[in-house]
């Protein structure tokens, strides 16, 4: 099928990490925010990873475009 | 339980999902031109989304719910479930199996036994997995409105409708291969979203050493947690070992099953019966692009098949050793008890006479309408009697007085501790993500096998293929439609869908022994298959009426004839059953065949037995990669798994 699935699993990582750093980042100083995940800025955290496996799942798509498989 | 309210964030993810989700179905739109492009996605799929898809069609919402329920019911033995009953069926299918559904080029597993038998064998399991998946995916849409309903507040039938309809949108666009690629995403969004909830769990226990510790400390005496029976006992090890308790016999493990029944039930016959021959799972690998692809399939699932354990087992291990730690605040949740009895239940307390606590007990029992702890509702009688406790306390101590567990509320309980804004839409909407799986991996199973084997082989055969394309596409909308139909049903009348699964199961355990006569033993017929499964239902539907699990009352759980056998629990019945049901079939289709005369010659067979079958050359592959290699590699690491949670 014409749709590298990389394509959108990645842009939809990026943009939740994004989201989840972003609120994680402005709700940094709300201490009771985050007393229910043991004081860990899970947001924060958590939106990095996200953001890291969606950039990965991008740039999958981009080095197979590149380097077409052998068929 | 108070509705929790979202925050615009939670919202924000939500909402990226379904928006990605129906982009997928969108773009995949325009590559929908046959109905095989459509209901079989054309066989045209790289083996790591096939892999993906093949295990999130079966990680279905009420997985994710019921296996952290069974973790905090049965400890880390509920592996078996991946470790016995997934792992060497997967890696059977891959090597053995695969050769025969994708070299045959049936395009459902209906169609493969209507090849290898007849049409009668192809009709009786045809008609039996339409009705299945519509069910099923009737059942897991009805828990996830009332979900959504109990958790967020929202409308029932809104919630129901609107999930429904982002499914209908995305598989009436994309077909097959919308339903897989979703999938590929569901499984991400699924593992990331729970991981961290996993993580943080662990985290507050202490750690695993510290957590099975106090699963140790429950494990001497789990009627403190109302796990069990008040004077039952176990080990220290039967929460946090697998294979220990299991062998020291049924007595000896909160399962209640003995070894035999674990490894011969479970481990062959019901593991085998699911993961070789149901279409959901099965049609995955068969949407592969090329042998080598639809081989690996199953092998690639595996993979992280096997660690899932701890993804979805260890939050309910992780529930357990928080309630067993009082300060914690936290319990299994009980029972749901709408707010309204839960007032009713404070004004009894409020009213109660502390000098006599019995009266008092009961008259709380009787409110609230649950077992009850005596000496916790004594105790708080006797607290609020010296000083006037406010009603959220008392609710509080009422809450944590119920003396049943509500074991499928584990996930979402601790979604709910420990989920800050932000993560706890991510966790929901990987929640959402598995019942949306599961629905679509149903509605797309069914609209092939009724299209194909149903629809094209006895109402409309010989049509173009414009015809069925269209078909599959109307097809769609009716599965959807009926199973909203299901779900309400499922809402109305819960007796009707514990029938509905029983019955099911007499269907399905004699499965396996059909299959693997056919594919290993080219003397078998059709007469013998088709009778041998009738003889396989009907062997368990008799088995059923005749035995029982302790504590059951004859009925519907069985026993209804004549209680011959009393098995310690349902589980070991479960088990049991389908040994007794593989071994009828498997007998009489053996015996039938020999007595009947062969209708297909060798040559019909070719590709569909193994004995008349060329051996696969896997020579273009590196050694490393092939699938038998592959296999073997995975069950060596499945047995050290095993060894190291012995």
């Amino acid at each position: 099928m014409g749709l590298d699935i990389r394509l959108p699993i990645g842009l939809m990582f990026s943009l939740i990490g994004l989201l989840l750093v972003g609120f994680g980042a402005a709700t940094n100083s709300d201490a009771a925010l985050y007393a229910r995940s043991l004081n860990v800025n899970v947001n924060l955290w958590w939106g990095i990873v996200l953001l890291v496996f969606g950039v990965l799942m991008l740039l999958g798509t981009t080095r197979s475009r590149k380097t077409p498989p052998p068929a | 339980m108070q509705p929790i309210n979202l925050a615009w964030v939670d919202y924000a993810i939500l909402i990226a999902y379904v928006a990605f989700v129906l982009g997928i179905g969108w773009i995949l739109a325009r590559y929908m031109k046959t109905s095989s492009d459509f209901l079989t996605s054309a066989r045209s799929i790289p083996t790591w989304v096939t892999g993906l898809a093949f295990i999130s069609a079966n990680l279905g919402a009420l997985e994710l719910v019921g296996m952290a329920a069974s973790g905090a019911k049965y400890g880390i033995a509920t592996a078996h479930f991946y470790w016995v009953g997934a792992i060497p069926a997967m890696v059977f299918l891959a090597v053995f199996m695969m050769p025969f559904y994708y070299g045959s080029r049936a395009r459902s597993v209906p169609e493969y036994l209507k090849m290898r038998f007849d049409e009668r064998v192809r009709a009786l399991n045809s008609v039996a997995f339409a009705v299945m998946t519509i069910f099923a995916s009737g059942i897991s849409m009805n828990a996830l409105a009332k979900l959504l309903n109990q958790l967020l507040g929202w409308n029932y039938n809104v919630a129901l409708w609107v999930c429904s309809g982002v499914v209908l949108i995305y598989v009436l666009k994309g077909g097959l291969t919308s339903a897989i690629y979703t999938e590929v995403l569901q499984f991400f969004m699924i593992v990331l979203g729970f991981a961290p909830v996993v993580y943080l769990g662990l985290k507050d226990v202490g750690g695993w050493h510290s957590m099975n510790q106090s699963l140790q400390t429950v494990a001497t005496n789990p009627a403190a947690l109302y796990l069990k029976e008040a004077g039952t006992t176990y080990a220290a090890n039967a929460w946090t070992s697998a294979w220990q308790p299991v062998l020291a016999g049924p007595a000896n493990n909160p399962m209640g099953v003995d070894w035999f029944a674990m490894i011969f039930g479970l481990g062959f016959v019901l593991s085998f019966g699911y993961w070789c021959t149901n279409f959901l799972v099965v049609q995955r690998a068969m949407a592969a692009k090329n042998m080598t692809a639809a081989r690996n399939t199953p092998l690639v699932a595996a993979v992280p098949k096997m660690f899932f354990p701890f993804l979805v087992i260890v939050p309910g291990m992780i529930a357990v050793a928080l309630t067993s730690t009082p300060d914690k605040n936290y319990r299994i949740p009980p029972p749901i008890i709408s707010q309204e009895t839960y007032a009713r239940a404070v004004d009894v307390v409020k009213n109660a006479n502390p000098a006599d606590s019995a009266v008092a007990v009961k008259a709380v029992g009787d409110a609230l309408g649950k077992k009850v702890d005596a000496v916790r509702i004594s105790s708080l009688v006797a607290a609020n009697a010296a000083s006037k406790l406010s009603d959220d306390k008392i609710k509080q101590g009422l809450y944590n007085s119920v003396a049943e567990n509500d074991y499928d509320g584990v996930i979402l309980s601790l979604v709910k501790k420990y989920c800050p804004p932000g993560l706890l839409g991510l966790a929901l909407t990987a929640l959402l993500a598995s019942f949306m799986s599961g629905m679509a991996g149903n509605v797309t199973a069914f609209n092939t096998v009724f299209t194909y084997d149903l629809y094209q082989a006895y109402f409309a055969p010989g049509k173009s293929d414009r015809h069925y394309f269209l078909t599959g596409k109307v097809i769609t909308v009716v599965g959807i439609l009926l199973s909203i139909a299901a779900a309400y049903l499922a809402s109305e009348y819960n007796n009707c869908m514990d029938i509905i699964q029983l019955v099911f199961g007499f269907v399905n355990a004699p499965l396996f022994a059909t299959f693997l006569l056919g594919m290993f033993w080219k003397r078998s017929t059709g007469t013998g298959a088709f009778l041998g499964l009738f003889g396989g239902m009907g062997g368990s539907a008799i088995f059923h009426a005749l035995t029982i699990a302790q504590g059951n009352a004859p009925g519907i759980k069985g026993g209804y004839l004549k209680v011959l056998q009393v098995f310690p629990s349902e589980m070991a019945q479960n088990f049991w059953l389908a040994a007794f049901a593989f071994t009828v079939c498997f007998t009489l289709t053996l015996v039938i065949s020999l007595a009947t005369s062969r209708t297909k010659t060798d040559a019909e067979l070719k590709g569909l037995v193994y004995s008349l079958t060329p051996k696969i050359k896997d020579d273009n592959q590196p050694w490393i990669l092939r699938p038998a290699v592959v296999g073997t590699v995975l069950l060596i690491v499945c047995v050290i798994l095993n060894i190291i949670f012995w």
